[in-house]
């Protein structure tokens, strides 16, 4: 709180794009994790909440006749362009507000902060709810080829990676250690995704230290190992995901690629990925697209283009169509590496597990799927965020273009996710949120160091209890088994205007498909409830049609906890009494027996109690 | 003419069909009249009836003996024939060539064409302007029908019956006729029955260089206006092609003439730029081996885009004018054939809702389109592979479908027909075995006879076997103004039509199926759900009925 110089300032108006439309005055108010802004017309009240965290620059822009704007850019692709009428307001909002969208301190963040009134046993459970481990067991681990293994437990062989790892059944420890000594930052070759109708492995690591000569022997051993842990193919694929000439530039370093001559039957293969740098410029690039004044559509096309990013997507998915191409039509193994193996290995290796496997395009699927190939094997998503002021050079959408490349797949086959495009976005945006401990810090090591388990909550959850808004009506569970061969032309790519644009209202459909179809399978699911319970009724009155009864049977009284009523039997309110205590007595006495005080005479005239 | 004539050899065997996403053909290949038929003469494989009328092009390549024939259509899709014998596909080119490029139109396949279904509604009569003039006259007195142009020698392109101003008289108009670019002088395009103000539409005035003035013509427009309001003049081009087309005759109002209008210029391109830009874009969606940022780039530069988004920014003005200003509007381009029926049919879009119904879209069409002069012959007599000297080709009308796709998307669920009603109409503007997008004119269509010697396409349409392929299962009839975005993230590439071969539309086919089994599924539960209701509210009534006799 000590960084709110001023907690509020009225008059200030909240400008939009369109200058056909008016912007009217409204108050900023500055809470501990909060930016809101409340436009207040006769009878309407309108509450726009920016989280600090979601910031991601504040400007101050000159002076103008009409007042002093601030620019605020937020990493949901929300931009705030703000007109305050005192010059000293604007510049109070604007020091508090650095202070406040750039902490120091992890112990800052919003997650640290933040309860959803849960105990402590729902707080475990919820950290328990995706565990990397069943989904080990769900590929068929262990098994003849393939172990797990606790071998980096204490985080010793490689501190950025999990503490329980998929390893070639009976790799030596002077081999996993070996190749690990010979990978960047001690990241060696372990399981990503085990294929079990091929036997077919997807791997990953970092880029080996060969620099222009050096070899290593036991990680010759442990692609070798990798190779044989799959009967079905001669050869392993060594994936190198980026362009030729940067990893011939990082052999200069004393790092660099692998080297076909020392490796028996490896095939090499480089895939022209960007780097951080480049991706985050281009994202840059694309955002000044999004946020131009009533562009021409020329100006919007060849800046789209300019950006680069829709080439960049198409490059991670090529990638990721790549892998599944080799492990389901060749059946050959795959090793993947970029240069730390933390960005482009995790959204090439990540979207070529969804290419294969149904499982991941389902709802918890695509959470433990983030949760394995993000999260434990150490993308730095605190850096790459910008969680805290770091080093701005960190930062990269890394994460953002492997939900667009979902997003792009979804578009291509409308029915094979279980979710719908809301749930992508929604989890983009707690990514940076900080709401929730998942997204925060670099690897398991930190987030156990940070003892994240203990003092934040887990969002999966929070969007597991959600999930009816996240989920896609057109799904079809009987498409599941199919692994996905999209068409990576071009033209086949779209620009992601429910995210980049998402605040912009006005540029989204007016009525929404997707709505309109969620409210009707709503609707069928309360239909067919209704449906199953009036047939029953029906059903049992079908039975006693001719029975009419004799009298009330209001005398008749049953106890609250009695399972009838709490079953809630009677939801259509018009169904009469009478026909209410009909059927529980039927229910609890079916017509053929009378032994239960319940007497029905021949000609089914009269039913009484006894 | 015979046709025998032109088919140097009518059948060979042996001939294979490559289509993108299908699997190949074999089997005979015969040419009649009209046809281009192959078939494997097996069950349940397809067969390709192709019109010739629908071949845009053709190209031929040899390998030895083995000749292959790539045939270019005007529905944008492109198939290859391999050929045996270097004669036969000789042959068979030639003849293709022959009989795609017929020139009468009375040897058009309309003409040949007998329906195998009984018509039940006869769609020559379905939209007469009496009968829009009807409902005009429910609302207002203010107009009138005349008869002005009954032989077509006020207005060639004009039906004639046009909607006038009541107090302006038959005299009066041919003046203003001939003070306008082919006699089309202004008459009534939409009646805004919320607030009364008009849409009108004519073709440039004929100031010249020397400022020519008509006094009748600014009668006639300013009878429009009620005392005291003002009224918009909606030129679709530029005030530099507007000046420069004063040199050639035409002009446009000068403010000081109709000082109660105010004249604003929006950049709709000449048709013959529009065909240029639909050849570029085409071939952008069909080469495979583009880098994204080629792609990205020759989709820009097609300006196909940037097209549809002058012409809904246009419609949108003109909308904007009558609904929220509460002013009276005049449209015109040059000819008032092209862009002016873009803006005035797209802005009724945006501002009935009857429009947005099948019937009332085909109105619209029959209306906006044929009636009032677009010349369907000329300007679709060649598509995107055209390979000739342009004519007066231009892809004007799939602009306009194409803008009309933009708002569909924008509003799924007003809209009561679904895209592949706006792709058939595509294709059967540009080939088609009815008769109702042939010549250019009303005149035209008379002197060919078309409604007694070929078959409407709407009396195919309008049978209920047909329209339900075409109905929106979405539909909810919502009788606001609709609003389109036309900022350039909202204004997407029409895949249906311009990607429609280039992609399997397999996951989108079972996707639309999904709907509509979401939507059929839960109006059939919902009728359950009622009945069971009323059967169990009958037996609590008879239960009550016993009740009370105790």
């Amino acid at each position: 709180m000590e960084h709110i110089i001023t907690p509020k300032v009225e008059y200030v108006k909240l400008l939009n794009r369109y200058p056909e439309k008016k912007s009217v005055l409204g108050t900023l108010y500055l809470t501990a994790t909060h930016l809101i802004y409340v436009e207040q017309t006769n009878n309407t009240r309108k509450e726009t909440w920016v989280l600090h965290h979601h910031i991601m620059s504040v400007e101050k822009l000159p002076l103008t006749a009409s007042g002093c704007p601030l620019l605020i850019r937020c990493k949901t692709f929300q931009l705030l362009h703000l007109l305050f009428q005192r010059e000293r307001d604007c510049q109070d909002v604007y020091q508090s507000l650095l202070r406040l969208f750039q902490p120091v301190k992890e112990e800052e963040l919003y997650a640290f902060l933040y309860n959803p009134h849960q105990n402590e046993e729902d707080r475990r459970q919820g950290w328990e709810f995706i565990n990397v481990a069943n989904d080990f067991s769900r590929m068929g681990l262990s098994n003849d080829y393939w172990e797990i293994s606790h071998l980096n437990k204490n985080y010793e062989i490689c501190s950025t990676y999990p503490s329980i790892l998929g390893l070639p059944k009976n790799v030596s420890v002077a081999t996993v250690t070996g190749s690990a000594k010979f990978r960047s930052r001690g990241r060696l070759p372990v399981l990503s995704y085990f294929h079990k109708d091929t036997k077919a492995a997807i791997c990953r690591c970092s880029q080996p230290l060969s620099g222009l000569t050096s070899r290593c022997v036991e990680d010759e051993q442990m692609l070798q190992a990798i190779s044989q842990a799959n009967s079905n193919c001669p050869f392993i694929y060594v994936v190198d995901t980026r362009p030729k000439l940067n990893a011939m530039a990082n052999r200069a370093a004393g790092k660099g690629y692998e080297n076909e001559d020392n490796y028996s039957n490896i095939r090499f293969q480089f895939q022209g990925i960007e780097n951080i740098h480049v991706m985050r410029n281009s994202l840059q690039k694309l955002l000044e697209v999004c946020s131009m004044k009533s562009p021409s559509m020329s100006d919007y096309l060849t800046g789209l283009e300019n950006s680069g990013w829709l080439r960049h997507i198409k490059s991670v998915m090529d990638a990721g169509v790549f892998l599944a191409k080799a492990v389901c039509e060749e059946r050959a193994s795959v090793l993947v590496h970029c240069s730390d193996g933390w960005d482009r290995t995790a959204q090439v290796c990540s979207l070529s597990c969804i290419l294969l496997d149904p499982y991941y395009r389902t709802i918890k699927g695509l959470m433990v799927l983030i949760e394995k190939e993000w999260i434990s094997f150490g993308h730095k998503f605190s850096h790459r965020c910008g969680h805290l002021d770091t080093d701005p050079k960190e930062v990269s959408p890394v994460f953002t273009q492997f939900l667009e490349c979902v997003w792009q797949l979804s578009e291509q086959f409308p029915c094979v996710f279980e979710f719908n495009e809301r749930y992508l976005i929604e989890i983009h945006n707690q990514v940076y949120a900080c709401q929730y401990g998942n997204f925060i810090g670099n690897c398991q090591k930190e987030r156990l160091e940070m003892r994240l388990h203990e003092k934040t909550f887990s969002l999966w959850p929070h969007l597991l209890k959600n999930q009816h808004l996240y989920r896609n009506p057109l799904y079809r569970r009987s498409l599941e088994c199919t692994v996905l061969r999209p068409s990576t032309l071009p033209l086949h790519f779209k620009f992601w205007c429910g995210m980049y644009n998402y605040y912009d209202r006005g540029m989204h459909p007016k009525q929404s498909v997707l709505d309109q179809l969620l409210s009707l399978t709503q609707k069928q699911v309360e239909g067919e409830r209704t449906m199953t319970e009036l047939q029953r009724v029906r059903g049992v009155v079908g039975v006693v049609d001719f029975v009419r009864v004799e009298r009330y049977l209001t005398d008749m009284t049953l106890s609250p906890s009695h399972p009838f009523t709490a079953a809630g039997c009677c939801r259509w309110k018009r169904a009469s009494q009478t026909l209410r205590f009909q059927i529980t007595l039927l229910e609890l006495n079916p017509p053929s027996s009378k032994s239960r005080g319940i007497h029905f005479l021949p000609n089914g005239i009269s039913i009484t109690l006894s | 003419m015979e046709f025998a004539e032109l088919i140097k050899t009518p059948r060979v065997d042996g001939v294979v069909l490559h289509r993108p996403f299908m699997p190949t053909v074999e089997g005979t290949l015969c040419l009649t009249g009209h046809h281009l038929i192959l078939s494997s003469r097996q069950d349940n494989t397809e067969e390709l009836w192709l019109l010739h009328a629908n071949i845009d092009s053709t190209e031929k390549r040899f390998v030895g003996s083995l000749g292959t024939i790539i045939v270019k259509c005007k529905d944008l899709r492109v198939i290859q024939l391999d050929i045996p014998g270097m004669e036969e596909c000789l042959n068979i080119a030639s003849s293709i060539e022959a009989l795609s490029t017929l020139d009468s139109v009375s040897l058009m396949y309309p003409f040949f064409y007998r329906p195998l279904f009984e018509v039940i509604e006869d769609g020559w009569q379905s939209f007469a302007p009496e009968e829009s003039f009807r409902d005009l006259e429910s609302m207002t007195d203010e107009w009138r029908l005349s008869e002005v142009n009954k032989d077509f020698s006020v207005c060639p392109s004009y039906p004639s019956l046009l909607t006038v101003p009541k107090d302006i008289d038959d005299e009066s108009l041919c003046k203003a006729a001939s003070f306008r670019h082919g006699g089309r002088f202004p008459v009534l395009s939409y009646y805004h029955k919320k607030n009364g103000m008009v849409m009108m539409r004519a073709a440039q005035p004929l100031t010249g260089t020397n400022g020519r003035r008509c006094k009748e013509d600014e009668k006639l427009i300013n009878a429009t206006l009620c005392a005291g309001k003002r009224g918009y003049i909606i030129d679709t081009r530029t005030i530099a092609v507007a000046q420069q087309a004063k040199a050639r005759g035409g002009g446009f109002e000068q403010e000081a003439n109709y000082p109660q209008w105010r004249r604003i210029h929006k950049a709709i391109e000449r048709s013959n730029v529009l065909q240029d830009s639909l050849i570029k874009l085409v071939e952008a969606c069909n080469d495979q081996s583009h880098s994204m940022d080629r792609w990205l780039s020759k989709l820009e530069a097609s300006n196909w885009q940037s097209n549809v988004k002058e012409i809904l920014t246009t419609a949108c003005l003109a909308a904007q004018c009558i609904d929220r200003e509460g002013a009276s509007v005049l449209v015109h381009g040059t000819e008032g054939t092209d862009s002016t029926l873009q803006v005035t049919s797209l802005a009724q879009i945006i501002l009935d809702p009857a429009c947005r119904t099948i019937r009332g879209f085909e109105a619209l069409i029959e209306r906006e389109w044929l009636q009032a002069g677009h010349p369907f012959h000329q300007r679709c007599a060649q598509s995107a592979y055209s390979n000739g000297k342009p004519r007066s080709e231009a892809p004007v009308f799939l602009l306009f479908l194409d803008c009309v796709w933009q708002i569909l998307r924008q509003f799924p669920c007003s809209f009561q027909f679904n895209e592949n009603l706006l792709i058939m109409l595509f294709e059967h503007a540009y080939t088609s075995q009815f008769g109702t997008f042939l010549g250019n004119c009303v005149a035209e269509r008379g002197k060919l006879q078309l409604s007694q010697k070929t078959v409407s396409l709407w009396s195919w349409v309008n049978r209920p076997q047909e329209l339900e392929r075409f109905l929106n299962p979405l539909y909810e009839p919502n009788n606001l103004v609709i609003w389109p975005s036309v900022a350039p993230q909202s204004l997407l590439l029409w895949e249906g039509v311009f990607l429609r071969w280039n992609r399997s539309t397999k996951c989108l086919d079972e996707a639309y199926q999904e709907m509509v089994h979401i939507i059929e599924y839960n109006k059939e539960l919902q009728n359950k759900v009622n009945s069971l209701r009323r059967q169990l509210a009958q037996l609590e009534t008879e239960d009550k009925m016993v009740a009370d006799l105790k």
